[in-house]
């Protein structure tokens, strides 16, 4: 198996204080990997790491090498607009921009210069929305709003436009917490689809989540990186006392 | 329990106090608007003297055969005072002179106006309504009194008897007064008109629209989007916030030192009046956007960030469409106050005796408010109506581009 993406002695500050200590974590090609943990324990900061989100956030400070198909995606010569085309993401709040359904798909590609054509645009966005599983309920209406989605539509449409991009790996922040077991269990299903084609992160709360359609988990707890491994190990015999007691729900 | 009576009575006490707050408001607001149209409405309309015109060609220096450009330059003064001699009969010298008052000054002009459409009718008599002057005019209106001595009076004994003789005849007619919407200022109240003044105002403000809009986008995307928050920032917002609040005199007085002292642009042109209101708007409008901005969700900059689109991209493709609405809003706003604001214009000279409409940015112009301040320092009866009806006029303007904000404001909104 090939890791993809592989973080060693990460470390996040924000300001003065520390998110993330010193972990070390690698990602393999084509898996579903889960990063679960209480509230507040840095894994949503540590997925942000992958595609520099961080960035964005003007106190966060990141240290450690993060490798994706080897080579350092903090080094000066890494544009950060090219790493995030080919890692793509996936929020926990469904954030289609309110424009139309089309538009919110065709927007990375237009904007990297995959095509001036518009068939082939159409051809990439029709694609893209296959694969989300959302062509069939949005073929009649291409142009309405992509904000007059119901939540767990909106949730795939932002999938559909991250996968337009054509990216290696998808990052996910949590991506059912705001939607209904309905929405869920549909989301779910496209993630076991998806991992095919691409290798994807997922953050999550839920540990059932989790069970269901990881490959991997690991699992985190104030900043620090407690084990990781299978799926099926970490949920029925894992090595930690905390990860024990995480999965029966003794505490988070 | 014990107290629910004097907490229910606290809130009927605040209810009632709002109550009458809002009635004063109202009550005073209705008062001014009652007063501004009952004072302003006469200088819709202009008294005229039905008169009949013999257009004798021996007192013409034109005939039908001369050109637009002939008859624009010709007098028609020969004329005019003939057709007094025609209507009057066998005045004395004095009696002519009084006669004469009555009508306009322009009376020339009208029978030029009136020959240049109709050159057949030299020769031909025909019967025009022709405009009394402002003391007539607001003698008939009953602005002026007639029950006092003859020396008080703008009207004398013998106009009033030739009045009333006119009026038992039906001569003395009124009609819709369109010089005031089709002229320029002028020393006579009935053919002064306001459109001299807006079309300054309407120069000045697209002026300043073209100055002080792109300047304050611009401006605050870079500070809201690209600058990080510290001292310098900080520095600058409450420096933005002061400037909205400086009196706009000091403004004027930029525009003055600065436009007309320092760049030697001239004086009295909406080119200088529109960049000096620009100063002064351009504070309200970075205030506007920069809140717009800041209700722009941040998963939407994530969401555009997270495809791999620069900051730019991200910007000006999705944040600054979202925010253009609230933008939009503070400047038309923004336009409305720069609109009413007088003293930017006092100052550099956007206040003077203008008779000819302004074609452009670059000619001598007054602007709505300062014509309206001109008339009412005026000393002749005739401009008080004026006055008012330019009052009316502004407000009017005000209204229509408040009303275009709340429109624009609930048409172009985003719903989330």
């Amino acid at each position: 198996m090939v890791n993809i993406i592989s973080t060693k002695n990460v470390n996040v500050h924000y300001g003065d204080k520390q998110a993330i200590n010193n972990i070390s974590l690698d990602f393999m090609k084509n898996k579903v990997t889960a990063l679960i943990g209480p509230s507040g324990c840095g894994k949503s900061t540590f997925l942000r790491c992958l595609n520099r989100m961080n960035d964005v956030i003007e106190i966060c400070k990141v240290e450690g090498q993060i490798y994706m198909n080897d080579t350092d995606i903090y080094s000066n010569e890494i544009e950060v607009e090219h790493l995030r085309e080919k890692i793509g993401m996936v929020f926990q709040k469904p954030n289609p921009f309110p424009k139309s359904i089309f538009d919110n798909v065709a927007y990375g590609p237009r904007i990297h210069g995959f095509t001036d054509k518009k068939n082939e645009m159409d051809e990439i966005v029709v694609t893209a929305l296959k694969k989300a599983g959302l062509f069939e309920e949005v073929k009649d209406r291409l142009d309405d709003l992509g904000t007059s989605l119901s939540g767990g539509q909106q949730q795939r449409l932002c999938i559909a436009r991250a996968i337009a991009v054509k990216p290696e790996v998808i990052l996910m922040d949590e991506p059912c917490s705001a939607l209904d077991p309905i929405a869920t269990s549909i989301i779910e299903e496209l993630i076991t689809e998806l991992k095919e084609s691409y290798t994807i992160i997922i953050v999550t709360h839920s540990m059932q989540q989790a069970a269901r359609v990881s490959d991997k988990t690991a699992f985190f707890h104030l900043g620090n990186l407690i084990e990781e491994g299978d799926t099926t190990k970490i949920f029925t015999k894992p090595d930690n006392q905390k990860t024990n007691d995480y999965i029966t729900g003794r505490f988070g | 329990m014990s107290n629910i009576k004097k907490r229910l009575s606290a809130e009927r006490r605040f209810k009632f106090y709002g109550q009458v707050g809002v009635f004063l408001s109202l009550l005073f607001v209705s008062l001014l608007i009652i007063k501004i149209f009952s004072t302003g409405s006469g200088a819709f309309f202009r008294t005229t003297i039905e008169t009949d015109i013999f257009f004798d060609p021996e007192l013409m220096n034109v005939d039908q055969n001369s050109s637009d450009k002939e008859i624009s330059r010709a007098s028609f003064e020969k004329l005019a005072d003939g057709v007094i001699d025609f209507n009057f009969k066998n005045l004395s010298e004095d009696e002519f002179i009084k006669i004469r008052e009555m009508y306009t000054r322009r009376f020339d002009y009208q029978l030029r106006d009136y020959f240049l459409k109709n050159k057949e009718v030299i020769n031909n008599t025909v019967t025009l309504e022709i405009s009394a002057s402002s003391d007539l005019d607001q003698i008939v209106k009953g602005n002026y009194p007639r029950n006092v001595p003859e020396s008080q009076r703008k009207i004398n004994d013998y106009q009033l008897t030739i009045l009333d003789e006119l009026t038992s005849k039906e001569k003395i007619g009124s009609t819709f007064n369109f010089w005031f919407f089709t002229n320029g200022d002028s020393r006579d109240p009935e053919t002064a008109g306001i459109l001299g003044a807006i079309m300054g105002s309407l120069y000045a403000l697209m002026i300043c629209l073209v100055f002080s809009f792109p300047i304050g986008l611009f401006a605050s995307v870079y500070l809201e989007e690209f600058t990080k928050p510290g001292k310098m920032t900080d520095l600058i917002e409450v420096n933005i916030n002061n400037l909205a609040a400086v009196p706009s005199i000091v403004f004027g007085l930029l525009g003055l030192g600065m436009l007309i002292g320092v760049f030697n642009m001239p004086f009295q042109v909406p080119l200088v009046g529109g960049l000096t209101l620009g100063f002064m708007t351009l504070p309200t409008i970075i205030i506007a956007c920069r809140s717009s901005l800041r209700a722009v969700p941040p998963s939407i900059r994530h969401g555009a960030l997270a495809l791999g689109a620069t900051k730019v991209q991200t910007t000006f493709h999705h944040v600054v469409p979202l925010a253009l609405p609230g933008t939009l809003t503070g400047t038309i706003i923004g336009m409305a106050q720069a609109l009413g604001e007088t003293a930017p214009l006092l100052m550099v000279g956007m206040v003077a005796f203008v008779m000819e409409i302004p074609g452009g940015p670059l000619d001598p112009a007054t602007g709505l408010p300062s014509q309206i301040y001109l008339w009412s320092e005026s000393a002749e009866r005739g401009f008080i109506e004026k006055t008012s009806a330019g009052i009316m006029l502004l407000l009017l303007f005000l209204i229509v581009m408040n009303l275009a904000a709340i429109l624009i404001r609930r048409k172009v909104e985003v719903k989330w």
